[in-house]
Parts: structure tokens; sequence; C-alpha cells
């Protein structure tokens, strides 16, 4: 079974690597890269913790093996930190509007959520249940994650101003 | 939990990312029944991590270009809207020609998964794959649509109707590769209506029970064609062809579509599970049947 050489970037940083194929994308990141912010829930594509973004689309990482993200950009919830680590808006927003209990299924929201808000900082409730549809979460009952997501799209439209 | 490689979930294979599709048949047919084409990977992913699937080479068929987009081709009886199949049900879902000239697929699409799953989940994956209960199978037997299959020995069209064969099994063999899915168009001068139904536990997810519909009507607002597909509720997408024939050839009144729905209950076999009975099942196809049936014909009369 051969090994594949993948160049990709991380976070904006670049990664050149030699992994087996049967690697998943999931555990490339967790276990090889260090970026355990990525969660595994389920591991079979339905609870949405292992989402990132490839090439600025949300995706579930374990759905794909790592060797199939070279050539690729991606970014991980570690990637959504500001320039000197603290919270990025939507980390900011889910910590002040208390989305979330155990943290499980947070990384899969904020990257659900930062898909939504690039291209809309003004998204309705429906439009934020649909982006967030594909993420499981077992403790808040997702009241407070959207209100979460409502003020991280309110402090980007402000910031707009 | 941090994995290193010694325990990686799904069993050994050898990976070719090919660049062309007669690169892709050739290693089909140098696997004999061993190898696997991955697409989007949003089913097959989960059976290599569990293990159902063992293949001994996975050919990944993302990168062929190809392979990929929705255009307009004339066929022998008219015009056909092609899609590729590794369009990713995304695109689908935002094509303008889909929107504008498959009407019924268009609102199937919408029904189909969550955007990380629309991402990278192709079109031909939804086909291949072939849930009873999924959307774009549903849609293409209840269009009459075609799938085009490649193989060494050279290209075969083959119909819905003889596509599915049971639970995730298909005609398509182990040598081939799904290249497009061939959808028509509704000819000109027709005045046709499109309604599609499903009940899922979460909007998203696989439906439950599904039902398609397509009615035309002429001129004089006789019914030219009706079709009624119900999925989930069958080891197959199922059409529901004593009804339509009942329907077709007249006037249709809603009464007359009431007075036919028997026909559902008595064409379909459903299975029980975890989400629902069989009964259960049986019941919701012909109260989505009858609705898909009321809609398109509202829509074809207002056409
Ligand atoms: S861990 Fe990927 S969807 Fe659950
Ligand atoms: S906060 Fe616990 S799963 Fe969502």
């Amino acid at each position: 079974m051969r090994k594949h050489q993948i160049e990709l970037q991380i976070n904006g940083k670049a990664i050149a690597r030699e992994i087996e194929p049967r690697l998943s994308l999931t555990d490339f990141l967790r276990g090889e890269q260090g970026l355990s912010g990525t969660h595994i829930g389920c591991e079979h594509g339905v609870c949405g913790a292992c989402s990132i973004l490839l090439d600025g689309v949300p995706i579930r990482s374990c759905l794909m093996l790592a060797v199939q993200a070279d050539g690729h950009a991606l970014t991980t919830v570690e990637g959504l930190t500001q320039d000197d680590g603290s919270p990025g808006l939507l980390q900011a927003a889910f910590q002040d509007a208390h989305g979330m209990q155990c943290g499980y299924c947070t990384p899969g929201m904020i990257i659900s959520a930062q898909a939504l808000l690039v291209d809309n900082d003004d998204p309705s409730l429906e439009q934020i249940k649909d982006a967030i549809g594909g993420n499981i979460c077992r403790c808040t009952g997702y009241v407070q994650v959207i209100e979460s997501i409502q003020l991280a799209a309110s402090r980007m439209r402000e910031a707009h101003l | 939990m941090v994995r290193t490689d010694g325990s990686m979930k799904a069993a050994k294979f050898d990976y070719i990312q090919a660049a062309t599709v007669d690169e892709v048949v050739d290693a089909l047919a140098k696997g004999d029944g061993e190898a696997i084409v991955i697409a989007g990977g949003q089913t097959l992913m989960p059976m290599l991590s569990m293990r159902l699937a063992r293949p001994e080479t996975v050919i990944d068929i993302n990168r062929i270009a190809e392979l990929s987009g929705i255009e307009v081709a004339s066929a022998a009886n008219g015009d056909e809207v092609v899609i590729k199949a590794c369009t990713r049900q995304a695109a689908a879902l935002a094509s303008d020609i889909i929107q504008t000239q498959l009407p019924l697929l268009a609102k199937a699409i919408a029904y189909v998964g969550h955007q990380q799953t629309r991402n990278r989940g192709t079109v031909g994956g939804s086909l291949s794959h072939a849930d009873p209960a999924s959307e774009i199978p549903l849609t293409a037997l209840t269009m009459d649509a075609y799938v085009r299959l490649r193989s060494v020995a050279g290209t075969r069209d083959v119909a819905m109707v003889d596509y599915f064969l049971g639970p995730m099994m298909t005609a398509r063999a182990d040598n081939e590769i799904l290249l497009s899915v061939h959808f028509p168009t509704a000819q000109t001068g027709v005045r046709t209506g499109t309604a599609f139904h499903e009940v899922s536990e979460l909007r998203g997810d696989f439906a439950v029970v599904a039902a398609a519909a397509v009615i035309e009507l002429d001129g004089a607002g006789t019914s030219t064609k009706v079709a009624l597909g119900i999925g989930g509720a069958d080891g197959v997408p199922k059409r529901i062809t004593e009804l339509e024939e009942k329907l077709r050839g007249g006037r249709i009144d809603p009464g007359g579509i009431h007075a036919a729905l028997g026909e559902i209950a008595d064409a379909l076999s459903p299975g029980g599970d975890q989400h629902a009975g069989a009964a259960y099942r049986r019941r919701v196809a012909a109260v989505l049947g009858e609705r898909a049936l009321l809609e398109a014909l509202a829509e074809a009369e207002r056409a």
C-alpha cells in the first residue's frame, strides 16, 4: 500500500506530508497536525462536529480522505481566532451568548456559522437554522447557538458601519 | 482521542487519483470487483471507516474535469439536461439550468442534505448509492431520466425503470462507472406542473417517505402525462403506474385523484425500521402522493 505525498494549506500555513491513503482528513488534522479543535463525534457523517472549511466551503472532514485534500486550502476552528490567538468574532460571540455547554459540537457550529456569515451578515432565523441543520448539539437545545450567531452577525454589521 | 497511524479505521487500500475516465475504467477492469470509485465520499467514507467496504483499490474521480458540469444537449426526442456524475449537489442546487429546465429536480434538490454534505456529495454518487428514500434517484425515476454507464467494453444507457434493483443495488456492474444522468426537458406547447413532498425527521436528513409528481396538460386541459414516484416505501423508488394510467388521457379532477389513491398502497411493500413502521409509510405515501398530484395539477392548470 503505497504512501502518498500531499501538499496543502492549513489555516494559511503550507504543509507537506507523506500519508497512507486510508487516513481520514479528521484523523490527519487531529493526529498528524495536532489540531484537536476539529472534533470527532460520530465518524460517519451525521453529527457535523468534524466540519471544516475546504477552499472556503464547509464540509465534513470525517467524510474525506486526507489524500484528497492535496492541493486544497483548509480552515479549521483554530484558523478562526484573531492573529494574536485570542477568540475570533464567532468564538467570542459563542462565549458571550453562552452558545455552548459541553462544547463538543461547537467547532462544527462555528465553521457552519462562519460559512453563512461570510456572505451574509444579516441572516434570517431560517437561514441560520438551515446553516446549522447539519450540526447536532446534545446540550443546548440550539437556542443559545442561534443567539450566538445572531450576536456575531450584529457585531459584524456594526463593524461594517 | 488522538489517533496515530496504527489505529486507522479503514482497511488498507491502494489509492489512484484518476485524471481521465479511461484511467478509471482500466483500473476498474484491473480491479476485478475489488476496486471502487470514490466521488464525494458521503456514503463510501462511512462504509470504509466501518469496514463494511474493504476494497483493494479506491479510484478518486474528483479531479476529472469531464465528469463535472451541467449542460443542455439535444437528444432523439427533444432536448435533455445532462448532469455529469461528479457534479456537486451544491452546484446542482445553484444551477440556473436546473432551476429553469427541470423544475421537479429543482424542488427535490432543496431537500438534499446539509450544506456540508452538498458541498462534497455528488449527483452521480446519490444515483450510485441508490438509497430507496433518496431524493435524486426518486426524481430521476419520476422524470424518466436515464444514466450513461461506461466500462472498458464501451458505453451503455440504462433507463431509470431498469436501473434500481433493490436497496443500494443498481444495474451498474462493478466494472462500470456512472458517467452522467440525462433528464428530458419539458416539450414546448405543453403545460407542466410538478411537486415534491417528503417527511423526514430533520430537514436535510433522508426522507422517511417522499413523493414526486409531474402532470402535463394539453391546450384543452387533457392530461397527456401523469407521473407519480414514491420513495422510502419499498426497496426501490417506485412509480405508481396503475394510478398514472387511470389519470392519463382525460381531464383530471381532484376527486379522481382521491379515488385512485388505493393504487398507491397496493403498489408498495414498505418495510419497517427504527424511523417508521410499514403501515405508517404506506399511509404517508398515499397522503404525500395525493398532495404532490394536486399541487402538480394546480401548477399545470396555471401554466
Ligand atoms: S464526526 Fe464527522 S459528521 Fe460526525
Ligand atoms: S454544547 Fe454539548 S453538544 Fe453542543
